[in-house]
Order: C-alpha cells, then sequence, then structure tokens
C-alpha cells in the first residue's frame, strides 16, 4: 500500500513538467507551429526560476522570471517561424542547442562553473486545509507543490479559451487553416505570436518546476528530453488540453516506477531507459493523428509577401 | 576577367554565398552576446582563431575533430535528402562506436588489412540497423521521427552505458572497455593528436556520396522521393525502399563516425565520447545545404569552432559553450532563407546605386 | 454611381508585373464579369481589392469615397466580400462557426455558439438557403459549400461580393442555381463582381464586362454589345479557333486496354463501384463527372499506383491489375491531374524532370546504374523544341517555369514516351489559352496517329470538345456510357447530378 501510495505520488510529481510542457505544445500546434523548440523553453525556465530566485530571494520572483524568458524565447521561435518562414523543426532544434549553450554560458557567468548553479529559495510545498487531513489524498495531493494547483488552472483556462473564447476559435482555424482565418480578417500573425509567447511561458514554468520546485538548484541539461516527450503526449492526447494533461500522467508513472526500481538490484542504467522506451511505444500505439492541426509547419503569408 | 566575373555570378547566386552570409551574421549576433555578456569580441574571436590555428599542433586537431564532423554531416545530410530529419545520429554513433570497439579487443590473430575493416563494417552496421528502426517505423505509421530518434538517443546511451559498465568494462577507475588490439587501430597521422587516417575514409566518404546522389540511378530516385514522394511514386518509384536505404547509410556514416573514434584516436570505448558531433551534425548539414561537399567545408569550419572553443576556455573567461550560442544561431540563419534573401536584396540595391552613381 | 472605382493599381511580384496600371470600375447593383485568361491579373486585381495583397501603386474609392485597404478586416468593414476558387472552409468545424469567424457573437468574453446558430439560420432562411447551421461543413458537396461561403458575405451584411471563378467546381445544373442566387442579391441591390475565364457564363449573367490581358486593362464593355468571339479575341489578343480538326473516327480500332468489374473500397465507402471501362486506339474516351466522384481512384487503378481493388485490369491480353505503378508505366502515359503534385520534382531540372518515371529505360541509364547524362539532356533539348516549352534551358528548374510550361513539358515527356495509351486527367488546369489549345491539338494528334486517350476532365466543355466517347461517372460508378454525339452539355451534367432516370435528363 505504501509502496502503491508513494509510487502515484510520485506519478504527480514527475508529471507536473511534462503536462506544463504538453500543454505548451497544445497550445503552439493548434496555431499552426510545431514546437520542437520546447526542451528549450523549458531549459530556460529551470535556468531563470533559479537566477530570479537567486537574485531576488523569492521562489515565485523566480517563476516570474522563468516565464519571461520562456516568452522571450517563444518570441525568438515565432520571429524565425512565423515572420521568416524557417523551417519549424529547424528552428526548433536551434532554438535548444542556443537554449543549452546559454545556460552554461550563463551559469559560468554567475556562479563560476559549468555544471550545477548553487542552492537557492525553492517554492516549497504547500499544505491544503482540509485535503491534509485525509490520509492517501494527503501524500498525493494534500501536500504538494504550489505548482500542481498552477497546472489545473492553466489546464482549465486552456480549455476555456481554445473552447469557449473567441480567440480560441480563431487559434483553432489558424492551425486547420490559415488562409482562411486571413481571409476572415483575423490577424494570424498576431495569433501566433501571441500563442508561441503563451506556450513559452507554459513550458518555462514546467521547466522551472524541475529546479525551484524540486530540487532548488538548477544543473547543467536537467530537461533532458522532456521537452520532447511532451510533443509525444500532445499526439497522443489528441491535441486536446485536457487529456493531453492526462497523458501526461503515463510517462509520469514510468518514471515514477523507475526511481523506485532504482533501489532493486537492476542495472539503473536499463530501468533509466524505461522513460524513453515507453514514449516511443506511444508514439507508435498512439492513433490519434487524424486529429493533427491540418495545416501545423505550413508557411503562412500575408499580405502578398 | 570575363570568367571571373561569371565565378563571381555564380557564388552570388549560390548557395554557398546563402551559407556565408548566414555565418556572418551569426558572428555578429554572437559579438552583440559577447559584448552584453562583457567580453571582448576581439578577444574572443582572436582567442578562437588562435586555438583553431595557432599552431601545426593545433591544426592538426582542428582537422582532426573534422572526421567524426563529416561523418555525421553527411549521415544528416543523406537522411534529409529523402525527407527524413535524423537527430539520431548521436544515438547512432554510439551504437556503431562500441561494437567496433568490441571487435577490436576480442577478435585475434586477423591481419590489420582484414581486422580494421571488420571493426568498420561491425560500426555500419549496427549503426545501420539501428537508425533503419526508424525507418521501418516510419514507413509503416506517420510518426514523427524527430521525437523518435531523440528518444531513441537516450536508450542508445543507456544500453551503451550499461554494456560499457558491466559486462565489457575494463579493470580500473575509469569507466570504458579494454584497449584495442594494434591490427585493428587507425594510424596517427599527427602525434598526440586527433588526426588519424580516418579523414581520408570521411573525404572519401563524402566523395562517393556526391557521385551516388548526382551521377547514379540510385541517386536521382533518392532525391526524387525526398523532394517529392507523390512524384516519385508516380515515376514508378518504391519510397518505402529508399527512406529504408537512406536511414541504413545514415546509420551507417554515423557509426562508422563513431568508431573513427575508438580505433583513431581513443583506442577503446568510453562514455560520453562523443560528446555532442551528433547533434552538430544538424548544423552542418543544413550549413552545407545537403551537398556532400559543401557539408565537408561546413564540418571542418564546425571542427575550427571546436577548437576554437577550446582556444577560448585556455585563454579567456569566457566559456567555451558559447560556441554552442553560435551554432544555434546559424542554425536558425541558414535555415531562414528570408532574412537571407533579405540582406543579399539590400547588397544587390547598394551596389545597383553605386555603378548609378 | 460607382461601388468600386480601382485606379492605376500596379502590383510587381519578383520583378514581373501582375498588374500593370489597371483601371477597373464598377457600377453600384451590376453584375460584373472580370475575364481575362489564367495569368491575366485577374486574381491578383481582386486580392488587392479584398486586401489580401498590398498594391505597389494606385488608388481605390468605395462608394465614391477614398479609401486605403490594409487588410482583409478593413474590406470586410467596407463591406466588401470575396468568395475564393479554392474555398476558405474548415471541415472540421460548424457552418455557422465557418461563417461568423472574426466577427463572432460574445457573452461577455465567452464565444456564444447558440446565438450564431440562430443568426446564421435565420439569415439562411430569408434567403432560401436550405443550410443547416449546425451541420460539419466536411460534411456538404461542392454547391452547398458555396452557400456557405456567399452566406459570410450575407452575414457581413456586405454590399460588393467578389466571386473567384465560382462555376470551376459546378456542374450545369449547379452553376443555373447560383446564377438565380446572385440575380437575387443583384436585386436586393448588390454589387457582383465575377472572375472568370469562361465566356458563356459571362454572356449569360454579367451586365458589364472588363477584359484583362497580361495584367492590363483592355476594355470595359455592357455585355449585350459583344459577342463571344469579340471576348475571346480581345482575351487573347488575336483569333481563336473555338474548334479542333479531328479526323473521322478509323474503322480499325483495337482495344487497348479493358477495365473489368473494378471495385474499390476506401475507409467505409466504395470509391469506385463495378467500373467497367473498354479503352480502343485511335479513339479518345473523355471521363466527365463531379470532382470527388472517384476520378481520382480511376486515375490510380488506371496507372497501378492503387492494387487493393477487385476485378480487372488488362492491356491488351496481358492482366495487369497486381503489376504496379513501375510496370503500368511501360502501358499507360500518364498526365497527372495535379502537375505539382504527381507531376514534377520541385528542385530538379528540366532534364531531370524529363525522364522521370521513364529513367529506368536503357537509353538513360548504364547496366551498372549510372545515368547517361549526355543521352538525356539532348532529349531533353529535343523534347523543349518538339513540344514548345519557353524555358532558359534544360538545367533551369522545372519549378520556375510558368504552369503551362510545366504542363507542356509533362504532356511532351509523355508523348515521347509513350506505348501506345495515355490518360490525361485535367490536362488544360491553370494553363493559358495558348497552352490549352496546344495540348488539345497534340492530344488529338495522338488520336489520329492511333493511340488511345484516356481524358479525365473536370471542364465539361473540354469533355465534349474533345472526346468521342464519353463516360459519367457518379459516386465511383459508372451512370452513362456512350458515343459524344448522344450526349448534350446539359444531359451530362444532369448524369453528373446522379440523375439517373431518363425523365430527368430530358427535363
Amino acid at each position: 500500500m505504501d509502496f502503491i501510495v508513494s509510487l502515484l505520488a510520485g506519478t504527480i510529481r514527475v508529471t507536473i513538467p511534462i503536462a506544463f510542457a504538453a500543454l505548451a505544445g497544445v497550445l503552439s500546434e493548434r496555431s499552426g507551429v510545431i514546437n520542437m523548440g520546447l526542451e528549450g523553453m523549458m531549459l530556460m525556465g529551470s535556468f531563470f526560476g533559479v537566477v530570479g530566485s537567486y537574485v531576488t530571494g523569492n521562489a515565485w520572483m523566480g517563476l516570474a522570471f522563468a516565464m519571461v524568458s520562456g516568452a522571450v524565447f517563444g518570441l525568438i521561435m515565432a520571429v524565425f517561424t512565423i515572420s521568416f518562414k524557417c523551417e519549424h523543426m529547424l528552428a526548433g532544434v536551434g532554438i535548444n542547442i542556443l537554449a543549452s549553450g546559454l545556460s552554461i554560458v550563463l551559469l559560468q557567468m554567475i556562479w563560476g562553473t559549468k555544471g550545477k548553479s548553487g542552492i537557492v529559495e525553492g517554492l516549497g510545498i504547500i499544505s491544503v486545509p482540509l485535503l491534509n487531513k485525509i490520509p492517501v489524498i494527503r501524500e498525493l495531493i494534500g501536500t504538494v507543490s504550489p505548482m500542481f494547483y498552477i497546472l489545473l488552472l492553466c489546464v482549465f483556462l486552456l480549455w476555456i479559451v481554445l473552447y469557449r473564447t473567441p480567440v480560441g476559435l480563431r487559434v483553432r482555424v489558424i492551425g486547420d487553416n490559415p488562409f482562411m482565418a486571413g481571409s476572415m480578417g483575423v490577424k494570424v500573425y498576431k495569433y501566433q505570436y501571441i500563442s508561441l509567447m503563451a506556450a513559452g511561458m507554459l513550458a518555462a514554468m514546467g521547466g522551472a518546476y524541475l529546479s525551484i520546485g524540486d530540487i532548488n538548484m538548477f544543473s547543467k541539461d536537467m530537461v533532458s528530453g522532456r521537452g520532447y516527450i511532451a510533443l509525444s503526449m500532445v499526439i497522443l492526447g489528441g491535441w486536446h488540453p485536457v487529456s493531453v494533461a492526462a497523458c501526461g500522467l503515463i510517462y509520469g508513472l514510468a518514471q515514477s516506477l523507475q526511481f523506485r526500481l532504482q533501489t532493486v538490484d537492476i542495472p539503473p542504467q536499463l530501468v533509466q531507459m524505461l522513460p524513453y522506451v515507453i514514449t516511443i511505444f506511444v508514439l507508435v500505439f498512439a492513433r490519434n493523428k487524424s486529429k493533427a492541426p491540418a495545416m501545423e509547419g505550413v508557411h503562412y503569408y500575408q499580405k502578398g509577401e | 576577367m570575363k570568367a571571373l566575373n561569371r565565378i563571381k555570378n555564380q557564388i552570388m547566386k549560390s548557395e554557398v554565398l546563402l551559407s556565408l552570409i548566414a555565418l556572418l551574421l551569426s558572428l555578429l549576433v554572437s559579438s552583440v552576446v559577447i559584448v552584453i555578456a562583457g567580453y571582448s569580441p576581439f578577444e574572443a574571436y582572436g582567442a578562437m582563431l588562435d586555438g583553431a590555428f595557432g599552431s601545426g599542433y593545433y591544426l592538426a586537431q582542428t582537422v582532426g575533430t573534422a572526421i567524426p564532423l563529416i561523418f555525421s554531416g553527411l549521415a544528416m545530410a543523406i537522411a534529409a535528402k529523402v525527407g527524413v530529419f535524423n537527430i539520431g545520429i548521436e544515438g547512432q554513433m554510439i551504437i556503431g562506436a562500441l561494437p567496433a570497439a568490441l571487435v577490436g579487443t576480442y577478435v585475434t590473430g586477423l591481419p590489420g588489412w582484414l581486422h580494421l575493416p571488420l571493426c568498420i563494417l561491425a560500426a555500419a552496421v549496427c549503426g545501420g540497423l539501428w537508425a533503419a528502426v526508424v525507418a521501418v517505423l516510419k514507413n509503416r505509421l506517420r510518426i514523427n521521427e524527430v521525437i523518435l530518434t531523440i528518444m531513441m538517443n537516450y536508450v542508445a546511451m543507456y544500453i551503451v552505458d550499461y554494456l560499457v559498465n558491466y559486462p565489457f568494462r575494463a579493470e580500473g577507475m575509469i569507466i570504458r572497455t579494454e584497449e584495442i588490439r594494434p591490427t585493428a587501430a587507425m594510424t596517427t597521422l599527427v602525434a598526440h593528436t586527433r588526426l588519424y587516417s580516418g579523414i581520408f575514409l570521411a573525404v572519401g566518404a563524402a566523395a562517393v556520396l556526391w557521385f551516388v546522389l548526382k551521377k547514379t540511378c540510385f541517386g536521382y530516385e533518392l532525391r526524387a522521393v525526398g523532394s517529392n514522394p507523390d512524384a516519385a511514386e508516380a515515376a514508378g518509384i518504391n519510397r518505402k525502399k529508399y527512406v529504408l536505404w537512406a536511414m541504413l547509410i545514415s546509420g551507417a556514416l554515423a557509426g562508422v563516425g563513431g568508431a573513427g573514434e575508438v580505433l583513431g584516436f581513443y583506442g577503446y570505448y568510453i562514455s560520453n565520447m562523443t560528446s555532442g558531433y551528433g547533434f552538430d551534425g544538424i548544423a552542418i548539414a543544413t550549413m552545407g545545404r545537403g551537398n556532400p561537399f559543401g557539408t565537408t567545408l561546413a564540418a571542418f569550419l564546425f571542427g575550427v569552432l571546436r577548437n576554437g572553443a577550446t582556444g577560448m576556455n585556455r585563454s579567456t573567461s569566457i566559456p567555451g559553450e558559447f560556441i554552442q550560442v553560435l551554432q544555434a544561431l546559424v542554425i536558425l540563419f541558414v535555415s531562414t532563407p528570408g532574412i537571407i534573401r533579405a540582406v543579399q536584396k539590400r547588397v544587390k540595391r547598394k551596389k545597383v546605386k553605386k555603378e548609378a552613381a | 454611381m460607382y461601388a468600386v472605382e480601382m485606379r492605376g493599381v500596379t502590383k510587381r511580384f519578383h520583378g514581373t508585373l501582375a498588374n500593370d496600371y489597371v483601371n477597373f470600375f464598377v457600377k453600384k447593383g451590376e453584375i460584373h464579369s472580370l475575364l481575362g485568361e489564367n495569368g491575366a491579373g485577374k486574381t491578383t486585381l481582386m486580392n488587392i481589392l479584398f486586401g489580401l495583397y498590398k498594391a505597389d501603386g494606385g488608388s481605390i474609392r468605395i462608394h465614391e469615397k477614398e479609401t486605403r485597404i490594409d487588410s482583409p478586416l478593413a474590406a470586410i468593414s467596407q463591406g466588401i466580400a470575396m468568395v475564393h476558387q479554392h474555398f476558405m472552409l474548415v471541415d472540421t468545424l460548424s457552418v455557422a462557426e465557418n461563417i461568423v469567424l472574426g466577427h463572432e457573437p460574445r457573452k461577455g468574453v465567452f464565444f456564444d455558439r447558440e446565438k450564431a446558430f440562430e443568426k446564421i439560420t435565420e439569415i439562411a432562411e430569408k434567403y432560401h438557403f436550405q443550410i443547416d447551421a449546425r451541420e460539419k461543413v466536411g460534411n456538404l458537396s461542392v454547391g452547398v459549400k458555396q452557400r456557405v461561403e456567399i452566406l459570410k458575405a450575407l452575414y457581413h451584411e456586405s454590399s460588393v461580393l467578389i466571386l473567384d471563378e465560382p462555376t470551376a467546381v459546378l456542374t450545369p445544373q449547379e452553376a443555373d442555381d447560383l446564377f438565380r442566387v446572385l440575380r437575387g442579391l443583384k436585386a436586393d441591390g448588390r454589387t457582383i463582381i465575377i472572375i472568370t475565364h469562361k465566356l458563356k457564363e459571362t454572356m449569360a449573367i454579367a451586365d458589364t464586362i472588363t477584359v484583362l490581358r497580361k495584367g492590363r486593362t483592355i476594355a470595359t464593355l455592357p455585355a449585350r454589345e459583344v459577342s463571344e468571339e469579340k471576348l475571346a479575341e480581345l482575351m487573347v489578343g488575336r483569333l481563336v479557333s473555338f474548334s479542333v480538326d479531328k479526323k473521322p473516327l478509323r474503322d480499325n480500332r483495337p482495344v487497348k486496354m479493358k477495365l473489368s468489374h473494378v471495385t474499390l473500397q476506401k475507409g467505409s465507402k466504395k470509391a469506385l463501384q463495378d467500373v467497367s471501362l473498354t479503352v480502343r486506339g485511335g479513339e479518345i474516351l473523355g471521363i466527365a463527372g463531379v470532382e470527388g466522384n472517384g476520378q481520382t481512384e480511376l486515375i490510380e487503378v488506371l496507372t497501378g499506383l492503387c492494387s487493393r481493388y477487385k476485378g480487372t485490369v488488362t492491356v491488351g491480353d496481358r492482366d495487369v491489375s497486381r503489376a504496379g505503378a513501375k510496370k503500368l508505366l511501360n502501358y499507360v502515359g500518364h498526365i497527372p491531374e495535379d502537375r505539382g503534385k504527381r507531376g514534377y520534382v520541385k528542385g530538379y531540372a528540366n532534364w531531370e524532370n524529363m525522364i522521370l518515371g521513364y529513367h529506368t529505360r536503357p537509353d538513360y541509364i548504364t547496366k551498372a546504374g549510372i545515368l547517361k547524362t549526355k543521352a538525356i539532356q539532348e532529349v531533353t533539348r529535343r523534347g523543349i523544341e518538339e513540344y514548345d516549352i519557353r524555358t532558359d534551358g534544360i538545367d533551369q528548374t522545372t519549378d520556375s517555369l510558368s504552369g503551362g510550361n510545366q504542363q507542356k513539358l509533362i504532356v511532351g515527356r509523355v508523348l515521347m514516351h509513350h506505348t501506345g495509351i495515355v490518360l490525361a486527367a485535367q490536362p488544360t488546369r491553370g494553363v493559358d489559352i495558348g497552352a490549352i489549345e496546344y495540348i488539345h491539338t497534340q492530344l488529338v494528334r495522338l488520336r489520329d496517329e492511333g493511340a488511345a486517350v484516356i481524358l479525365i476532365s473536370a471542364d465539361l466543355d473540354e469533355i465534349v470538345k474533345l472526346s468521342d466517347e464519353i463516360a459519367v461517372l457518379y459516386e465511383g460508378s459508372i451512370v452513362a456510357r456512350k458515343p459524344a454525339a448522344d450526349f448534350t452539355g446539359r444531359s451530362i451534367g444532369a448524369y453528373m447530378l446522379g440523375h439517373t432516370k431518363d425523365e430527368e435528363v430530358q427535363a
């Protein structure tokens, strides 16, 4: 019983960053941009979360720093993919290498090392009244990182915006057919820029959880593929915020199982492989591909450029 | 003079120029970052050039670094030619490197002319088959190969790590395999440097690849598949076959690139040996615009950057990882025709004005 | 009183003039046809009026007021609406959502879906459109989709409505319905601009006609005062022959290819149903039908691109049902329906595209698999000359040619290598009149020489003009098959709509 509770509690914890990034993926792809740069945006979030917390001494300011950095990287992605028509995949890979290089350069400048930052103030754990009284529930969601509740809020908000507001309708149409949206007077570029910047923020929040929400420091390349994993969850979840976030739990379970198996006498490398193998299976068996926004990755030209 | 003009025009129009402009832009933007970070760009680039060309030793190192980079660039380029975005090269390199080391260590009693090629063959086969998994999945299912290859990189890394840590670990503190037999080793061309005879293999591979792509029916069909799969299909070309072949070749090239480091430089397999060569391949192939010779040149350039980074680490306080920033910018700018064309137009317009004046 | 005045409008694309100081005036409440052949600059001009393109020069007045239209939003707020040739609709959304996009009814910050349904239903009823506002657009037929596009204009209460080639995808009957709707809108006081290259429909509906040629305004005249012949001359700049000279059918017409009971399942529905056809040498077999009724699948069967069907295909007395695309290329020359998709490889030089599909012939490669570049280039030079392909040379990339010349290259390629059967799918789509005439002549020559030609086309005029025998495809079945002389354009139209009973066809 204890094993299962701790497994599930672990699952929720490791799902948080993936789910944030997956939401970012949903938003980007709905607006027509294949966002391979999530990995880099998360990394920036992790790094600037720590920087913000280090500079101000306040972890929440760290989160704000992270979000700003994510928005900036979303903006860079937007400039290259939307305005300059860079192939989306390449732009994403470029963004990721940029983030990786930049984080190490800045790490060296601020902390004088290339591996890890110092320990900073973290976001800590909140204890929710009532929920923290009930056994099992307490371990799962009663005493958790505040980022868990922020995540729930973001899932809800993204769902509302995409499916219940005019803005969401426009974003969805842009992903399916930007030319149609443009012909109806919708400012396609504007919505794509905003979507990518918001996606950058979401991804950065996921990244920030990894650093200031969990181990309270930054270490080189700490995102280790989560951005890409999140994208596969987007496919599995059929580009819908709620189901995509829920799909993150699959990865979470694999990862959580992995942590717990490390104490067993199996070579650690074989255990650490698990989340990645599971992601490959997800990719192979996800049967949702027809729900993909019809024109993601297509370059849209405004006004006879 | 006329001939010179023609050559000039050719360059003006060609992709070479686009890549060069992109490189200049990247250097420019990078200097801005350097200045903001509080360093002097002159100092930085000076240290870089010194690290790459400052002495015969450095120069040999630079050329030597290009060897795995040529292989990874070519691997990326051939996959891209058929329309597969293979960022699994890093994994394919180590999946090829380990078998090369094992064949080099545990197969005994062979003469050098047989032992070394056998090691290379082992690397090519393993790397190729690993990459072929991607082709098979892509052919059967509509699958995002970028995510797939990235995930396979991690899987490859953990599998090889496991093998090096447990069954094949050599005695001693360092986690590595046993030393390979002398019969399996490539010749070092300049003592104590990375420059080994693999350079001939790399340049040779580029030449062969160019010939195959440009001059043979195989290359004709392969390029058609990558550029317009529907037209290729209507022309009776088997798309899946070529996706498979391209990935086999891509993985084999990557594997051989990894094996070269084992057989020519280290003499054994050691963890993290490829240190990002596979990812560099993306930028290299992008910059070489898929042309094997362009890719080879770009690989040399990245050899310069990598050794320049070492130089920067040595003589300045700017971290060498700064080169990653530069590299990212190269990818972004080279693959962004919009910016380049705008710059080109401006240059042309200025020229026209000048001529008018 | 003018609704639209465009003066001196100029637009350049990469150095070529698409609109060269164009003047275009439309009176309020008239139906005005903007006539010109492909590439004359009609669509460019209208895209400028609708704010999709920015003009390099010139001025626009709407309802006698100088205005700047720099986005579709500005155009919409000026009361201008545009129905694009390729419908601007999202299949996965409802009719109402498609229509209100950009100007959604709201409840607070939320999108008021119910209100949208109500409003669209109301407008549809007012104009007697039978459309369910809640239906997903993906489930609608082409004609109804066009209604949805028109509803967009009515929703925005537009006073000027631009339609780009509105009848391109319609049967004659559907076109009649459309014209009735347009006349209704005109009676309502709206101004209508129709972009077209079809003379017949211009004569049928327009009050005034403006002819564009090579980006310039040639003339603006009242429709009553001109003849079709005169318009054609204005459009092309020379006399145009409407007929093709065909030799009489020869007596000896051997069976070249045969389809027997071909049925093809695609998803849950039958894309082709029990199709049997006989193709004879010295004959052009026309396949008519509204697009999406199995043409693409039929092409895939005939070329071996698809072999998952029931039934058999024979060439001569050889069964080629499972032969595959590569083998069938030796029997059936294929001019694809979408040249950008299946016709040529982007980035390939003309000499590389000239042998595409025939590149494995011993003329072009050595036994070792190496391309005989010299021989290929020689063939290409001959082809360029023989088929009048306007290009800088064999090294120019095919994608940088004009549409007409791309098509001529493809036609040339097939005619140079064919072995007695040619499948021509939409052979003149999107090419200028010169190229159309040329391609038609080549197809007829092919027939006169004894080859079998299968012509699949959405252009009814083309089918009627060229075919010796016509088969009509409707929902995957051949619903009529007779000698061309036994059909009229109108009766083919009826079959295309699925009216298979004879009395309906008569009516």
